[in-house]
């Protein structure tokens, strides 16, 4: 599959790119984060891979949202492509829409940002069984609602009123994801007291606790410097 | 941070600053109140977005309009599922736990933005008759409240069309830390209510209804055909999603609408609620 290639190029470039940062080669593509890094402290190499999202603005939560999407659609085509034991013909038909949903969100991302977007993320999903249905739909789950925690919270901090329309539009495409996942797991359970509050509405979360849940399933660590966070 | 000192402040320089902003008045005392729910620091954007409207030339509904719209589609869903859960309609044990946990998260709402515009909130009893609507839209459904797969075919649209209505604001609201994420927070919630309704009437027997909007209106209820327009659109920032590589092949037209739900200006929305009293 044309998508399951991207990333596995993706992880030659980014193992090159690692070894030319390392080498000391450099690169135009650098990320903020490690030139940041390189300013404070010329002595140390970095060794650890990573990018930042960049300068606060429309374009760092364009790329914030576009590292997540690549991340969901990454998990999706694992799962759409090793369908886990006892999954009903529906869940299959629903988990692959999903999967086309997160491809679709990843690729208008990275069109729309052309230069501007980050690089291609390299997932780590060591901790998901793709074979169980239990760690698939919990991961899913975690996921999602992850994604609609960081658009709800991050929508503020778009300027532009045409790019919070296109992130709304999103959001709410993942919260259907989020509702059908959880009531895959446990009927119901769509909009539970976890996930909303008392005032019936979702809690967000910000750049610095979504990013410290979505690096727990990435090589490739995504930093947010100057929205107060960073990988390492 | 002394918010009420800073416009007492202006108020010194500017007499009329009072009038300027009358519109907003409440706006002023309610992000005070909204202070003990958000942080202090979320003041100064809400006092910037004041500025803005009090001085500048813009056109757009203020703060308070768009949550009053949005308080009006509010009481129509809270009625609509107290009317519901309240029926004589026999549904399944796991259809009265979905219905009662989005009964609960409507009222909610209400409460919540009722107590956000203090003074300034339109009351219920202003809508339909002395407060009474017409699920039926004027005959268009008529058995809303005795047919479980009209009420749950009624339910969808409003969900739906709550999702579109809600997003459609969100522009009016850019900057506005505490505000635009409640609305964004109420978006999403509606998101999820119409997924899992969605999914009822997939297990109901309505096959072609998946848990997203796919194309326009992919109901199979003719008669909610406006609720869904513009719901098939492909282009997206200038971006024809269609146009890119999906797996095995370009992204389809179902994926690419299932992956956007679309906005719906607040003169589409009501002319789609009036008929049920909304006003």
């Amino acid at each position: 599959m044309k998508t399951e290639a991207q990333f596995e190029n993706a992880d030659v470039n980014m193992a090159r790119r690692s070894f030319l940062h390392y080498a000391g080669a450099g690169m135009a593509a650098l990320s903020v984060l490690s030139a940041a890094s390189c300013k404070k402290d010329h002595s140390k190499p970095q060794m650890t891979t990573g990018i930042d999202i960049g300068a606060t603005g429309d374009l760092a939560i364009l790329n914030y949202a576009y590292a997540l999407e690549q991340l969901e659609a990454a998990f999706y085509i694992n799962v759409a492509a090793h369908m886990y034991t006892g999954a009903s013909d529906d869940e299959i038909a629903l988990l692959t829409d999903i999967r086309d949903h997160e491809v679709a969100h990843r690729e208008f991302f990275k069109a729309a940002l052309g230069t501007h977007a980050i690089q291609a993320l390299t997932p780590n999903f060591s901790s998901i069984n793709f074979s169980s249905r239990a760690s698939v739909l919990g991961a899913a789950k975690a996921f999602e609602d992850t994604g609609v925690s960081a658009y709800n919270g991050a929508g503020y901090l778009l300027k532009s009123a045409d790019y919070l329309l296109l992130a709304g539009k999103i959001v709410s495409v993942e919260a259907r994801h989020a509702s059908y996942i959880r009531d895959l797991i446990s009927p119901s359970s769509f909009a539970d007291s976890t996930v909303i509050d008392s005032n019936g509405m979702d809690k967000p979360q910000s750049i610095a606790q979504v990013l410290a849940i979505a690096n727990g399933y990435l090589t490739t660590k995504v930093s947010a410097i100057n929205y107060g966070y960073k990988a390492y | 941070m002394n918010l009420l000192g800073i416009i007492e402040e202006i108020e010194k320089a500017d007499p009329e600053f009072q009038d300027r902003i009358s519109p907003r008045r409440a706006a002023i005392k309610n992000i005070t109140s909204f202070g003990s729910k958000v942080a202090v620091a979320a003041l100064p954007f809400a006092l910037g977005s004041l500025m803005k409207k009090a001085y500048g030339q813009t056109a757009t509904p203020s703060v308070n309009d768009v949550l009053n719209y949005a308080l009006k589609l509010e009481y129509l869903e809270a009625a609509f599922y107290n009317a519901g859960v309240a029926s004589n309609i026999t549904f399944s044990a796991t259809e009265k736990s979905y219905l009662v946990t989005i009964q609960g998260h409507e009222n909610e709402h209400v409460v919540f933005l009722k107590s956000v515009l203090g003074s300034a909130a339109v009351a219920q009893n202003t809508q339909g008759i002395n407060g009474t609507y017409d699920f039926t839209a004027g005959g268009t459904f008529n058995d809303v409240l005795t047919n479980a797969d009209t009420f749950f075919a009624v339910a969808q649209a409003f969900e739906d069309t709550g999702v579109r209505a809600y997003k459609g604001q969100a522009g009016f609201l850019v900057g506005n830390q505490t505000v635009l994420t409640a609305a964004l927070d109420i978006h999403s919630v509606e998101a999820r209510h119409a997924s899992a309704i969605r999914q009822i009437r997939r297990t109901r027997g309505a096959s072609g209804t998946k848990p997203w909007i796919v194309g326009a209106n992919d109901t199979g209820i003719a008669a909610v055909n406006n609720n869904y327009v513009g719901e098939d659109n492909v282009l997206q920032g200038g971006v024809t999603i269609t146009s890119l590589n999906g797996v095995g092949g370009k992204i389809s037209g179902a994926a690419a609408t299932g992956a956007f739900d679309e906005p719906l200006t607040s003169a589409q929305v009501v002319a789609l609620v009036a008929p049920f009293g909304v006003k």
